[in-house]
């Protein structure tokens, strides 16, 4: 109860996997681990979905809907119109050069700076 | 360009103004390759963001040591979020690397990046595109020079930490994002039910900004939410007894004027507390997502039901009531 992190979108094919290492390298949570033959997804509920495996594995074995993990960027997005997936963290130059300094780098968060 | 592995009083300065969120696009590095003590072809090379407090964490690591620094144009942020963003990324590394000349200027094939960089560089792109092989260091820069003995990095060093001191260190950005919200929402409840109600809100405000990253994995309930609205019920304990023991008349209008108690201030609380989970370093985009459609609405309940009341109770007292 009152856990709605228990579950993501992160998905791995080990058929895929050529055994690069490179996913338990970059995992900030441990998630995967280097295995005898293809990478060992371990702790799939601590992935944050940052995607840095993702992008990093170069077979595609490994796939995740990533983004920020920011309630106030996703705010922020909901109010501009957009889908909470659109969510992105500081100040976006957006196509008519305007600066649209969404509140999550403001507001309180360390995270954009 | 030159730098140094010493940190002058300026630098640190402007570490505690980044700190406050003071200026807070400003804390800037000029990107550009950088010479760090006195480094040859083969001396290597790190790589990191144009934020201020990023590149001195790095500089200063490397007490001693001579390299080059590759600073990446990520707008004045983190490696991290700019990774996040893609801005510490793939194409703005490959790029950095032709601005720089860098294949003329260092013999070395390998540069360091931050593992957390990793999130908007694909290593097998850098390579292909440039030569460069890209090898992930450490997620803290402090643990650069046990890493540069083995260039292995442990489990340890691989993992994200959120410490007391790492939480501690966001409250004053924290408190000063919501300082002018809680002032003018505090001085409007002040006219609505006098120093109670602004006292019960700042006590409410406290706890989403500082109490609750202080406590965060101390209180066993995963949600976000949920433990800012825990928290919000804990401090207003004492606005509660207050109000028991104080307020006369009804039996039903005495339980009715803590509604706002039990469910408005918590509920601020916990959308503080919900707003965290950005600075928090182990938040998924699902779980958020699921947390902002299970609680948001409840939150809106919550509020609009307090705000009606405390509205409620402020014309009755005006009419004499």
């Amino acid at each position: 109860m009152f856990n709605s992190y228990t579950e993501t979108t992160l998905r791995y094919d080990p058929d895929l996997c050529i055994n690069c290492d490179m996913c338990s390298e970059v995992c900030p949570h441990g998630v995967f681990i280097r295995g005898a033959e293809t990478a060992r997804l371990i702790n799939p509920s601590a992935c944050m979905e940052c995607g840095a495996c993702m992008i990093n594995c170069p077979t595609r074995a490994i796939i995740v809907n990533s983004g920020v993990g920011c309630a106030t960027a996703m705010m922020w997005a909901a109010l501009r119109g957009k889908s909470l997936d659109e969510a992105t963290c500081g100040e976006e130059i957006d196509s008519h050069g305007s600066k649209n300094a969404s509140d999550c780098c403001g507001g309180g968060s360390d995270c954009c700076g | 360009m030159r730098t140094t592995d010493t940190l002058s009083s300026a630098d640190r300065w402007e570490h505690i103004q980044a700190r406050l969120g003071i200026n807070r696009m400003l804390h800037r590095v000029k990107p550009g390759l950088y010479t760090l003590g006195e480094p040859d072809p083969d001396s290597p090379v790190f790589v990191t963001s144009n934020y201020k407090l990023s590149f001195d964490a790095l500089r200063s690591s490397l007490k001693g040591m001579s390299a080059w620094i590759l600073v990446l144009d990520t707008h004045g942020i983190n490696v991290w979020c700019a990774a996040g963003k893609g801005t510490f990324g793939t194409n703005e590394l490959v790029k950095r690397i032709a601005l720089t000349n860098l294949r003329q200027v260092v013999r070395t094939r390998v540069l360091i990046l931050p593992q957390l960089g990793a999130t908007g560089v694909a290593a097998h792109e850098v390579k292909k595109q440039t030569g460069f092989k890209v090898e992930y260091g450490p997620v803290r820069a402090s643990d650069l020079p046990e890493y540069m003995k083995t260039r292995k990095a442990t489990a340890e060093m691989r993992r994200v930490r959120f410490t007391l001191l790492d939480r501690m260190t966001l409250v004053p950005v924290e408190m000063l994002g919501y300082a002018l919200p809680t002032l003018i929402a505090g001085a409007v409840l002040y006219f609505l039910g006098g120093w109670f109600s602004a006292l019960a809100l700042v006590a409410a405000v406290l706890a989403g900004a500082v109490l609750h990253p202080i406590l965060l994995p101390w209180i066993p309930v995963k949600d976000f939410s949920v433990r800012g609205f825990i928290l919000g019920l804990l401090v207003m304990i004492p606005f509660l007894v207050a109000s028991l023991t104080g307020s006369q008349g009804a039996l039903w209008l005495r339980l009715l004027k803590l509604v706002p108690i039990v469910l408005g201030y918590p509920t601020v609380t916990a959308f503080i507390a919900l707003n965290f989970t950005g600075s928090s370093t182990f938040t998924s985009v699902l779980g958020v997502k699921k947390e902002i459609y299970r609680y948001i609405p409840l939150m809106a309940w919550f509020l609009g039901i307090s705000v009606v009341l405390t509205i409620g109770f402020a014309v009755a007292k005006a009419l004499g009531g």
